[in-house]
């Protein structure tokens, strides 16, 4: 904080600390479902405790082995994966990750899923056992599944019976994660926030191919992976836009090519109340701390107290006109 | 672990790839042979992942003390910028990662088979045995002779080398698995280790586990990360007791297998000529991760 304070002689330095309705991280900066384990491996490549926060890789209630190889391809910008949720379950993840969560001494926000309300139930019911939790991402969201139909995301109905069943089992706050790859994503979050989510994780990875054309073939196994990087920021600044304008109580994560700080910023101005760091934290593991770091310096540069000095500040005030409506 | 930013000492061609030598003092102390390291492109391109490159050298002492030297040919874009790294440039490099090849305890034979630049790591792997006092033999193999990696360097450092080429121009005429029968029958070799294309590596496991010769792979998958959190450089491993399989992480698990473990007709998809691979194996136990990890026979 001393750098800060001489950055703005005289205006109190700005915290980094955020509060989503009730559940708080030290910066606004976290580490994104799928890239970062539960956090014990990124501890030998980078300081953990700076960082704001930690999703895990998501758990489901079997063993999942995921998808053939190829599970990666490079895009411009970004990449593709069809990891296809591979992880031990919840028996294995609670004997093994369940120790470290507990004592690792950064918020730790479990994200969940399944192929149905039941798996999801299950998941919940196993997970209650850890009580260091601050948070449960529900990921409604990830296109790397067997049938579309198992993206509940992609339909009012199923993401809010999903969102429901997890939200009575749960003893902490859960947040939605949604998928951009819908007609109106405001709608879905409505569903959500009704069936009682207590925020939304915004955006998953979207949809995406890539063909080898020396070969002619797919450049995943699995055919089609979900794209994520820099490439989708627009997508996800979109998204964030158009369910805080409409929902503008509703805390929110705002996660899709966050690899600057000028990028979390971006989200949090659309309306983010903090951020998740995915992809960057591959090519660099200090991703979450950087971005966390660059912030403080420009809202020390704005003369702002806060991260909140920062969300929605982009939404279109009263009288500026109407933009086209492409959710009808 | 280390994250560095590394200086260029020099960027040479050899042959037809390049051989890239780095100031890195921290990394090259710990690396050991089959490991590798990430190097990260600058900013501002529109690929953004880190490379991974087996280590060929580690010098930790002499006169190149403090450096690393990684080969690689120009395969795509992230390549084909390292290609234009000159002495003096700065690269942010992430290493040593992985586990590396493990050196028998008892028998004292040993067969290196490299394919292409694939037979850089097996270079350090020869000196490594050479102090442990074992004999060493290769066999390089490569599509022609400008492919042939290092074959002096091969002569220097084992009791005897072996050069196969597929069109003929250098050593015998034919790929590396046409003479594995014969120099291991000649060599007297007990264990073999492995590195360079997928599909080399799977004969050469196929040839060694039908002859109960120990047998580790190097092997190559598509990484994101190299760190083990991506989960995206899967290679389906058969559990100790052989009633299970899990995919592993090639970046922390591996990059270097037992390659009787590997499931290969999984992970490549069954061999030209064969139907598809009977079942899915879903109904298999899933492996606990204390059997991905074993004791190296000898």
């Amino acid at each position: 904080m001393t750098a800060l304070d001489q950055i703005t002689p005289g205006v109190a330095a700005p915290t980094l600390e955020v509060d989503l309705g009730g559940v708080r991280f030290p910066t606004p900066v976290l580490a994104a479902s799928g890239c970062f384990n539960s956090g014990k491996e990124m501890a030998n490549a980078m300081d953990l405790h700076r960082i704001g926060g930690v999703v895990t890789k998501s758990v489901t209630f079997r063993p999942t082995k995921g998808l053939p190889t190829p599970r990666m391809a490079e895009t411009a910008s970004g990449m593709l994966n069809a990891i296809g949720l591979q992880n031990p379950g919840i028996e294995e993840f609670l004997s093994k990750d369940g120790p470290w969560i507990e004592t690792a001494g950064i918020p730790v926000i479990v994200s969940v899923a399944g192929r149905s309300v039941e798996e999801f139930s299950q998941v919940m019911i196993r997970i209650r056992e850890l009580q260091s939790v601050v948070a449960i991402e529900a990921n409604i969201s990830c296109p790397n599944v067997e049938r579309r139909n198992q993206v509940f995301a992609c339909h009012p109905d199923m993401a809010a019976e999903v969102i429901g069943s997890v939200s009575r089992l749960s003893r902490v706050p859960v947040f939605a994660k949604l998928t951009a790859d819908v007609t109106n994503i405001v709608e879905v979050a409505e569903a959500c926030l009704r069936a009682g989510a207590h925020g939304l994780s915004l955006i998953n990875t979207l949809l995406g191919m890539a063909i080898d054309v020396e070969t002619f073939r797919p450049k995943l196994g699995a055919v089609t992976g979900g794209l994520s990087g820099p490439a989708i920021k627009p997508v996800a600044v979109r998204c964030i836009y158009q369910v805080a304008e409409a929902f503008p109580d509703a805390p929110i994560i705002g996660i899709g090519g966050v690899r600057t700080a000028e990028d979390a910023v971006e989200l949090m101005l659309a309306g983010a109340w903090a951020v998740q760091v995915g992809t960057a934290n591959f090519f660099d593991p200090d991703a979450t701390t950087d971005v966390a770091r660059g912030i403080g310096e420009f809202l020390a540069r704005k003369g702002l107290s806060g991260p909140a000095d920062l969300r929605g500040k982009a939404q279109r005030a009263n009288g500026d006109p109407e933009p086209a409506d492409h959710r009808a | 672990m280390i994250r560095a930013k590394c200086e260029v000492l020099s960027n040479r061609r050899a042959g037809v790839y390049y051989s890239l030598t780095l100031v890195a003092p921290d990394i090259a102390e710990q690396a050991k042979p089959g490991q590798f390291v990430e190097i990260a492109p600058p900013p501002g391109r529109e690929f953004l992942l880190r490379r991974p490159f087996s280590i060929h050298q580690a010098s930790r002492r002499g006169g190149w003390a403090g450096t690393l030297e990684v080969v690689f040919d120009v395969v795509g874009p992230g390549t084909r910028w390292l290609a234009q790294a000159q002495a003096h440039d700065v690269l942010d490099v992430i290493g040593p990662l992985g586990r590396p090849f493990q050196v028998p305890k008892e028998l004292s034979t040993c067969l290196l088979v490299g394919g292409g630049y694939g037979a850089a790591p097996l270079y350090f792997m020869a000196e490594e045995l050479r102090s442990a006092n074992k004999s060493v033999h290769m066999i390089v193999g490569a599509r022609d002779h400008e492919r042939v990696f290092k074959p002096i360097e091969g002569k220097r450092l084992a009791n005897s080398l072996t050069i196969t080429t597929e069109d003929g121009s250098m050593g015998e005429t034919g790929r590396v698995t046409d003479l594995l029968a014969d120099v291991i029958a000649r060599t007297g070799s007990q264990v073999v280790y492995a590195c360079g294309p997928n599909p080399m590596l799977r004969a050469v496991a196929e040839h060694c586990l039908a002859r109960s010769v120990p047998c580790q792979v190097a092997v190559e998958e598509m990484m994101a990360c190299g760190l083990g959190v991506c989960w995206t450089c899967a290679v389906p491993l058969i559990a100790l007791d052989g009633r299970g399989w899990w995919n592993v992480r090639a970046c922390t698990e591996g990059p270097v297998f037992n390659g009787a473990r590997v499931w290969w007709d999984r992970w490549l998809g069954p061999k030209s000529g064969e139907g598809p691979v009977a079942g899915s194996g879903e109904g298999f136990d899933a492996m606990p991760e204390s059997q991905t990890v074993e004791a190296w026979p000898g």
